[in-house]
C-alpha cells in the first residue's frame, strides 16, 4: 500500500506529510507533482495543506484545475482513498469530492494553535481506531476554515453519519467557545457518501512526533493503517 | 581638479552630498548622467554602503572556528554545526516601509530576509521577529500593529516557514517610527553552499522570478532619511510582496543550486538590479554587460533608472556556467517562473547597462560597493545631556508600594509583559513539524534539524529602555540575555546577527548611542564567544517632531542543541517541586517596567549587570541541565522575579509560594530587573544532590519556596489568584486590539 502526497505550487505541508508517513509511520510514500497525469500505483492520495496558487481567487479554487486533479477525481470515483488536510480539504470541496465550503474564519484572522477534536463516528477508515469519548489535541493553522453547508446538505451529513470530527474543549464538550473559526455545528472534518474521501481542517501530521510533545495526531493517522496494513 | 563644477540640484535631491558628487566625477573622469547619479545615490546610501557605520562595525568580533562566512562576505552569516551541515541566519529591518505602509512593509521584510537565506542554498526552517511600537492605547499603534502582524503572517504563512518566536515592545518613542526586524535561519549542507559572486568571462547573467515593476524605486535612499510628514509621498518607495512567488522561487532556486551549474547567485533586495550586479561583480573582480531591455517588466516604457533601482520583490540574479543555460531554464519553467538571460560577465571590471544597444550607464563595479569606492565617514559623537541625569537615579528616591497586589496586576497586564498570544497565533508556528517549543516552551525557540539529532536554538533580544539608559551596558545586557535564553533552553550559544536601529547618525548624540552600543556588543560577544556574522544598520529612525527612537540594537542569537535530551523547558512541572533562584538579588529597580510604568520614573540607569557573574551563571546552568538536576529554567527579565515565577507557573495552571529576603527592599526583590538571575525548579528528591552540587560553584543559590496547586503566594499572602493572573496575562493585547 502506497501513499501519494500531491504537490501544487504553494503547497507547504507536503514535506511534513511525507516525513510523517515515511519516517514516523514507516509507510511507503512519494510526492506527486501537480502537472502529472497519472497516479501510477498510488493507493492513498493525500492532498496536503499550504497555499496552493497562493490561495489567490479563493482557497483551493485554482488547484482543482491542475492536471493531476482529474486523476484524483477518477481515483475517488473508483473507491480509492483520498484525504485532504487544511488547504487539501478546501481543494476537495472546490473539486466537488466533498460537500460544503470553507469560508473565512468568523473572526477574520488567520489562526494557528492547538485545538481539541472529538471523533463523531467509528465507521470510517480515518476514525475507526479512535475513541468517541476522548478529546484529541491537534493543531489548526488556517484563515479560511469555517465549514459551511446549506441546511439540506448539513442534515444529510448528519443523517448519513458523514461528520468525522467536531471541535470541542479539553474535556470533550462541544461548545461555542471551543469553536475556533465559526464552523457550522463545530464541524472540523467530514467524509463523502461512499466514505472513501476525507477532509479535515486540523493537521494530524503536526502532532505525530514525540519530539514535538504531542502525538494525538499519530493516533488519527494510525487509524488509517489498521486496515491498510 | 573639478573645483569649478557646480553641484547640481538633481544630485542633492537624490540624497548625495557635494563631496560625494565630486568623488563620482573623479571616478568616472566626467560628469555622471542621470542614470549614473541614481546608481551612486542608491549604492552610496547608508542602507547599501554602511558609510556611517562601517568604521565601528569593523571593531566587532568576527571569528570563531565555526564560521564558514564572515560578516559582510555573503548574504548572511554561515555557521558550521558539524555532520556536514551549516546554519545560515540573519536579521534585517523594514522600519521605514512599515511606518507608512505597515502591511506591505512588514510582509516584504519577511520576504527579503528569507531570500538572503535561500540565496545561499539554505532552506529556511524558522523565523523570528522583533517589533516595537508606540503605546498600545494609541490608535496609530493599533493601526500599525494590526497591519504589521497581518503582513508578517500572510507572507510567512503562505511561504510556509514557521514563525517560532520573537518580541514585541511598546514605548512612546516608537509612535511615529515603529521597528520591524525580521530574522530567519536556514540549513544547508556545507558542500552545497552558493556564493554571491560573478566569475568567468562570457558566463551568462540571468534574472529569475517576478517581473520588474515601478515599486520600491529609491527604497534604499528612502530608508536613509528621517520620517517626516512628507514621507507618505515616498509610498512608491515601498515594495509589494507576493509570498506565492517567493515560495516558488525558494523551491526553484534550491533545485537550481543543486545542479552545480550556478557560479553565483544573489537576491535582489535594496537597490535591486544595480546592487546585485555591482556586489557580485566587485567580489569576483569582473564586470558585466547588461541589456536592460531584456529584463521582464510589469509595464511598458520603464526608464533605465527605474529598471535598475526597482526593488520589486521575489527576484534573483544568477551567473550560470556557460553551456548549462538550458538546465537552469528548465527548472524555472517547471515552477512557472521567469528565467531570462540579460547579459554576460566581462573581464573589464565595469558595469555597462544598455538599452537596445545604446549604453545608458557605465560605472566601475568596485566604485559602488562597501570596501571599494563607497565613501566611509567618521561621524562625530557626543554624550547627550540626559545621560548624566539618568545616572543620578537612586532607589531611595522611590517609596515602597503600599499595595503589592496592585503592582502585580499592573505588571501582568502591561502590554510589554502580557502574553503576545494575539500576535503569535496569527503566525503559522508549526509548519515544518520541527518546532519543539509549541507544546513545551523554553526561554528560546528550539527547532529540530531533520535528519540529525540536533536542533537550533534561537532568540531575538533587546531591551530598548536599558540601551537608552546606558548604550554600552544596555547592549551588553541584550547579548547576555540572548545567551542566557539559549542556555536556559539547553543550547550552546554560537553566534549573533544584529539589527542596529538608531536615529539620525548626523546627530552626534544619536551617534554616541550607536558607538556605545557597539562597544557593549563587542565586549559581551567576546566574552560569550559569539562572533557577529552580519546583520543590518537602520539609521534615521526618527520623526521630525518627536526625535529619535530608543536606541535598539536587536540581537538575534543562534545556539545549538546537540541532543534532544539536553533541552530544558521553562514551566514548573508539579506541585511540591522546590523553587530556587540562581544568581544574586540586588537592591535595584533601575529601568524596570515597575519603575517606568508603575512608579512613573522614566529616568534611571541600567539594571545592575556584571559580565563575569553572568558568564559564571551560564556555565552553572548548562551543567545543571546536563546533570539532570533541575526540572525547569526561566531567566529573570522584564517584570522581575515575580513575573518570572508567574510565567513558569501559568503554563500548567500551577501556583507558587515563596518568601522574600528582608535584606532587600521588597519591591526590588520582586519586581527589580537586575541581571544574571534564573529561576529553576528542582524535584524534592533531588534537593540534597542539587544543593551539594551547587556548593562551592561560586554562584549564589537561594531557596525561594515551592510549587503549589494554585495561587501566587508571597510571604504567606496571595498576591493574585492563578486564574485572575492568567486572564490578565492572556487577554491584555486582545482587549486593545479586538474592540
Amino acid at each position: 500500500m502506497k501513499f501519494g502526497v500531491l504537490v501544487f505550487p504553494g503547497s507547504n505541508c507536503d514535506d511534513d506529510m511525507v516525513y510523517t508517513l515515511g519516517q514516523v509511520l514507516q509507510q511507503p510514500v512519494e510526492k506527486v507533482w501537480h502537472k502529472n497525469t497519472s497516479l501510477k500505483g498510488i493507493d492513498f492520495v493525500i492532498v496536503p495543506g499550504g497555499f496552493s496558487y497562493g490561495d489567490y481567487l479563493r482557497s483551493g479554487a485554482i488547484a482543482q484545475f491542475s492536471p493531476i486533479m482529474a486523476e484524483v477525481v477518477k481515483h475517488a470515483k473508483q473507491g480509492g482513498y483520498v484525504l485532504g488536510i487544511c488547504n487539501g480539504f478546501q481543494i476537495l470541496t472546490e473539486a466537488g469530492l466533498l460537500e460544503g465550503v470553507l469560508l473565512k474564519n468568523d473572526h477574520q484572522k488567520y489562526v494557528c494553535k492547538n485545538i481539541y477534536l472529538k471523533a463523531q463516528t467509528k465507521k470510517t477508515l480515518l476514525t475507526q481506531a479512535l475513541s468517541l469519548k476522548k478529546s484529541y489535541k491537534i493543531p489548526i493553522a488556517h484563515g479560511d476554515g469555517r465549514y459551511y453547508a446549506d441546511k439540506d446538505t448539513l442534515k444529510k451529513l448528519n443523517d448519513k453519519d458523514q461528520v468525522l470530527f467536531r471541535y470541542c474543549d479539553e474535556a470533550g464538550k462541544i461548545t461555542k467557545a471551543a469553536n475556533p473559526n465559526g464552523s457550522l455545528e463545530n464541524i472540523a472534518g467530514i467524509t463523502n457518501k461512499a466514505r472513501n474521501v476525507f477532509g479535515m481542517m486540523p493537521h494530524p501530521e503536526r502532532a505525530a512526533n514525540a519530539l514535538l510533545g504531542n502525538t494525538d495526531g499519530k493516533l488519527i493517522l494510525d487509524s488509517l493503517l489498521t486496515v491498510m496494513a | 581638479m573639478d573645483q569649478k563644477v557646480d553641484f547640481p540640484e538633481t544630485a542633492r535631491k537624490l540624497g548625495l552630498i557635494e563631496e560625494e558628487y565630486h568623488q563620482i566625477i573623479g571616478i568616472l573622469g566626467r560628469k555622471p548622467n542621470f542614470t549614473e547619479l541614481c546608481i551612486y545615490s542608491a549604492m552610496w546610501s547608508e542602507h547599501c554602503s554602511y558609510k556611517n557605520s562601517i568604521v565601528w562595525l569593523k571593531k566587532l568580533p568576527k571569528d570563531s572556528p565555526r564560521m564558514l562566512a564572515a560578516a559582510g562576505e555573503e548574504n548572511a552569516g554561515l555557521v558550521d554545526i558539524g555532520d556536514g551541515y551549516a546554519v545560515s541566519f540573519k536579521i534585517e529591518s523594514h522600519n521605514h516601509p512599515s511606518a507608512i505602509e505597515p502591511y506591505q512593509g512588514a510582509a516584504t521584510g519577511v520576504g527579503g530576509i528569507n531570500r538572503d537565506i535561500f540565496t545561499m542554498g539554505a532552506r529556511p526552517i524558522a523565523q523570528l521577529n522583533s517589533l516595537r511600537f508606540g503605546e498600545l492605547s494609541n490608535p496609530r499603534t493599533q493601526y500599525l500593529i494590526k497591519g504589521v502582524v497581518k503582513g508578517i503572517g500572510d507572507y510567512g504563512n503562505a511561504f510556509g516557514i514557521p514563525t517560532v518566536g520573537g518580541e514585541v515592545f511598546f514605548d512612546e518613542s516608537f509612535t511615529i517610527n515603529p521597528l520591524v526586524n525580521a530574522f530567519s535561519a536556514g540549513i544547508v549542507r556545507t558542500d552545497s553552499v552558493a556564493r554571491a559572486i560573478a566569475q568567468g568571462k562570457g558566463n551568462p547573467v540571468f534574472i529569475v522570478g517576478s517581473a520588474t515593476g515601478k515599486d520600491g524605486i529609491h527604497g534604499a535612499s528612502f530608508a536613509s532619511k528621517d520620517i517626516t510628514e512628507d514621507s507618505a509621498k515616498d509610498l512608491p518607495a515601498v515594495q509589494v510582496g507576493d509570498p506565492f512567488q517567493e515560495k516558488l522561487l525558494l523551491e526553484a532556486t534550491l533545485e537550481a543550486i543543486q545542479t552545480g551549474a550556478i557560479v553565483g547567485i544573489q537576491d535582489m533586495g535594496a537597490a535591486g538590479i544595480i546592487c546585485s550586479t555591482a556586489e557580485m561583480s566587485a567580489k569576483g573582480e569582473v564586470g558585466m554587460d547588461i541589456n536592460l531591455d531584456a529584463v521582464p517588466t510589469r509595464q511598458e516604457g520603464m526608464l533605465p533608472f527605474e529598471i535598475l533601482l526597482s526593488e520589486s520583490q521575489e527576484r534573483m540574479l544568477l551567473v550560470v556556467k556557460k553551456g548549462k543555460e538550458q538546465q537552469i531554464e528548465r527548472i524555472f519553467e517547471k515552477w512557472d517562473l521567469n528565467c531570462v538571460q540579460i547579459g554576460e560577465v566581462t573581464d573589464t571590471g565595469v558595469l555597462r547597462f544598455m538599452i537596445l544597444g545604446d549604453t545608458v550607464a557605465k560605472v566601475p563595479a568596485e566604485s559602488l560597493v562597501l570596501g571599494g569606492g563607497a565613501p566611509v565617514y567618521h561621524r562625530a559623537y557626543e554624550e547627550p545631556a540626559y545621560f548624566k541625569e539618568y545616572q543620578q537615579f537612586h532607589i531611595e528616591q522611590v517609596k515602597l508600594p503600599k499595595n503589592y497586589k496592585k503592582v502585580a496586576e499592573h505588571l501582568l497586564s502591561h502590554p510589554n509583559i502580557a502574553s503576545k498570544r494575539w500576535v503569535y497565533e496569527q503566525y503559522d508556528s508549526m509548519v515544518g513539524t520541527a518546532n519543539q517549543s509549541t507544546n513545551e516552551p523554553s526561554d528560546a525557540a528550539v527547532v529540530a534539524i531533520k535528519g540529525t539529532n540536533k536542533s537550533i536554538v534561537i532568540t531575538v533580544d533587546c531591551n530598548s529602555r536599558y540601551v537608552q539608559a546606558h548604550p554600552e551596558e544596555g547592549c551588553a545586557i541584550a547579548v547576555a540575555e540572548a545567551a542566557r535564553n539559549i542556555v536556559c533552553a539547553g543550547g550552546e550559544p554560537l553566534a549573533i546577527t544584529n539589527c542596529l536601529n538608531f536615529g539620525n547618525p548626523y546627530n552626534p548624540e544619536v551617534y554616541w548611542q550607536f558607538v556605545g552600543a557597539i562597544k557593549g556588543m563587542k565586549k559581551a560577544c567576546e566574552k560569550f564567544g559569539t562572533p557577529v556574522t552580519g546583520g543590518n544598520v537602520s539609521f534615521y529612525n526618527q520623526s521630525s517632531d518627536e526625535g529619535p527612537v530608543f536606541p535598539t540594537p536587536t540581537i538575534g542569537m543562534l545556539g545549538l542543541l546537540e541532543e534532544p535530551t539536553h533541552k530544558m523547558t521553562l514551566d514548573f512541572k508539579q506541585v511540591g517541586d522546590l523553587i530556587y533562584l540562581l544568581g544574586e538579588s540586588k537592591n535595584c529597580i533601575a529601568s524596570s517596567q515597575y519603575l517606568y510604568s508603575c512608579v512613573g520614573t522614566k529616568a534611571s540607569g541600567t539594571p545592575r549587570f556584571n559580565l563575569e557573574d553572568e558568564f559564571e551563571l551560564q556555565k552553572v546552568i548548562k551543567k545543571l541541565i546536563r546533570k539532570g538536576l533541575i526540572r525547569s529554567a526561566h531567566d529573570v527579565s522584564d517584570g522581575g522575579l515575580f513575573i518570572t515565577l508567574a510565567e513558569s507557573a501559568m503554563i500548567r495552571d500551577l501556583g507558587f509560594s515563596i518568601k522574600t529576603d528582608g535584606k532587600f527592599r521588597k519591591d526590588a526583590y520582586l519586581f527589580g530587573e537586575s541581571q544574571s538571575r534564573i529561576v529553576i525548579s528542582v524535584a524534592k528528591e533531588q534537593k540534597e544532590k542539587f544543593e551539594k552540587w551547587m556548593r562551592g560553584r561560586g554562584v549564589n543559590y537561594t531557596r525561594l519556596g515551592r510549587v503549589i496547586k494554585t495561587g501566587y503566594r508571597v510571604d504567606g499572602e496571595v498576591l493574585i489568584s492563578s486564574k485572575k493572573a492568567k486572564a490578565l496575562y492572556n487577554n491584555t493585547l486582545g482587549k486593545y486590539l479586538e474592540k
